[in-house]
């Protein structure tokens, strides 16, 4: 009995680690620049620790939608879920740039209650809503932070020639204003990107981009940066591959209940050989 | 009288052109001749390469599209699956076209030496002798199904001051390359 104690307490102090935490969502185009009539792509979608290594958990598909040139109307198909990943099929009718993507947003409160014990909500998984969240803050906090959150995950692919319409931002979040198409990127060349939240320049993000394959390598080989005053931001890239361009930001400039904005923003991106 | 006045219109486009961007034209009709060698690999599942050559201006936009030699004949367009792979060129010019294009587009190649020759209008009907002076790039791109993918890219300038004769050898994709501009 006490043996079994002792095996599981390292693994509960594991889970409470930042660490832990640092499982990383992405969706995998089969290609992002293609040529022919009407080809298909099929994506992977995953959240794991390795770049692009299924070790972890499927991603759920509900909430993913897809966006394409004017007048198209892609559709996902072939929707499956197995193990370690999600997978679904897409065909691009109509020659242009295509998004695969998932975005939510919400609210969300992190507490200390009168006795010392950390609350949260919505649970993980769970979606909230605004009236959730104030019956489930307890009366009597001794820390209370409500925060706006946005998260979105997605990739882009295009066939023939590259076009912007599925790229326009919607205003809501934290979004990529890629001002280099994202399925025009190549090693040695320097892509710029824009990252906007609620529309506006994100000013200080902080990003993160690491090259795929991790699981073959002994570090991450991460670029990271801060968009600046414009939100804007420069990359070289070193090689070509898969990447995973993550960006996250806060301010204090939510709307009340909230105190705090938070953004996540993840997106696949193939970059070429030269 | 109408096809009478539109060259007037369109030579006083062209000067306002001049005007403005001070783009004074190559304007001597020039004639091209490229020889392109596939060279023969022993691999145990050899496919011709796919072949593309275009003229670039300095800023690498394709001004000029020259061939491009792919598998024309499969059925249900499966040719054009590939064509991405010739990916410089692709992303330059084959990516804003639809295909079959006509006078570009061409079957694949055996191992050989092949020739092409432009009296001055390229293979999409681009006169050189219209195109801006300036720096220009001519590049041969191969890319072979299961095997790898070479360019080569010359340098020149227009207007021609004397005939040109540039050549290269490819390591892997393309054997000599050789190109002749002239004035004609």
């Amino acid at each position: 009995m006490k043996k079994r104690i002792l095996l599981t307490l390292p693994i509960l102090l594991l889970a409470a680690t930042p660490e832990a935490m640092a499982h990383r969502a992405w969706l995998l185009p089969s290609s992002t620049v293609l040529a022919s009539d009407q080809p298909w792509v099929t994506i992977d979608a995953a959240i794991s620790n390795e770049i692009f290594h299924l070790d972890y958990r499927p991603m759920g598909t509900s909430s993913l939608q897809v966006a394409g040139p004017e007048g198209s109307s892609p559709e996902l198909t072939n929707t499956f879920t197995g193990k370690f990943r999600s997978h679904l099929d897409l065909q691009l009718a109509e020659s242009g740039t295509y998004k695969v993507y998932t975005a939510s947003h919400g609210l969300n409160a992190r507490w200390v209650d009168e006795n010392g014990e950390r609350g949260g909500y919505p649970q993980r998984g769970q979606q909230g809503t605004t009236e959730g969240l104030q019956a489930a803050i307890p009366e009597n906090t001794q820390e209370l932070t409500i925060s706006e959150f946005s998260r979105r995950i997605e990739t882009f692919m295009t066939s023939g020639a590259p076009d912007d319409h599925a790229l326009e931002p919607t205003g809501k979040g934290l979004e990529l204003n890629p001002i280099t198409h994202p399925n025009d990127l190549f090693s040695g060349e320097t892509a710029t990107f824009q990252l906007l939240i609620d529309g506006e320049p994100a000013v200080g993000a902080e990003i993160e981009i690491i090259p795929g394959n991790t699981r073959y390598r002994d570090t991450q080989e991460q670029i990271t940066t801060v968009t600046d005053g414009e939100g804007m931001l420069n990359v070289t890239w070193p090689q070509a591959g898969m990447y995973w361009f993550n960006a996250t930001y806060t301010d204090n400039q939510a709307v009340a209940p909230a105190t705090q904005r938070r953004g996540s923003y993840t997106a696949t991106l193939e970059v070429l050989p030269e | 009288m109408r096809n009478k006045f539109l060259p007037l219109v369109l030579m006083s486009t062209i000067t306002i052109g001049s005007f403005l961007f001070n783009t004074a034209r190559a304007e001597e009709p020039v004639s091209l001749t490229i020889d392109i060698e596939i060279p023969q690999i022993q691999v145990a599942e050899y496919h011709r390469p796919y072949v593309a050559m275009w003229l670039a201006n300095e800023r690498q936009q394709a001004v000029a599209d020259l061939g491009v030699w792919y598998d024309i004949a499969l059925a249900n367009q499966e040719g054009e699956k590939w064509l991405k792979d010739i990916r410089q060129w692709w992303r330059r010019s084959g990516r804003t076209l639809s295909f079959p294009v006509d006078g570009v587009s061409g079957a694949t190649r055996a191992p050989g030496t092949h020739q092409v020759t432009f009296h001055d209008i390229a293979a999409d009907g681009t006169k050189f002798s219209e195109l801006p002076a300036g720096k220009y790039f001519l590049h041969i791109e191969a890319a072979r199904e299961v095997g790898g993918r070479e360019m080569l890219s010359f340098p020149i300038q227009l207007p021609l001051q004397e005939t040109l004769v540039v050549e290269q050898t490819g390591e892997t994709e393309l054997g000599l390359v050789s190109a002749t501009f002239t004035r004609m």
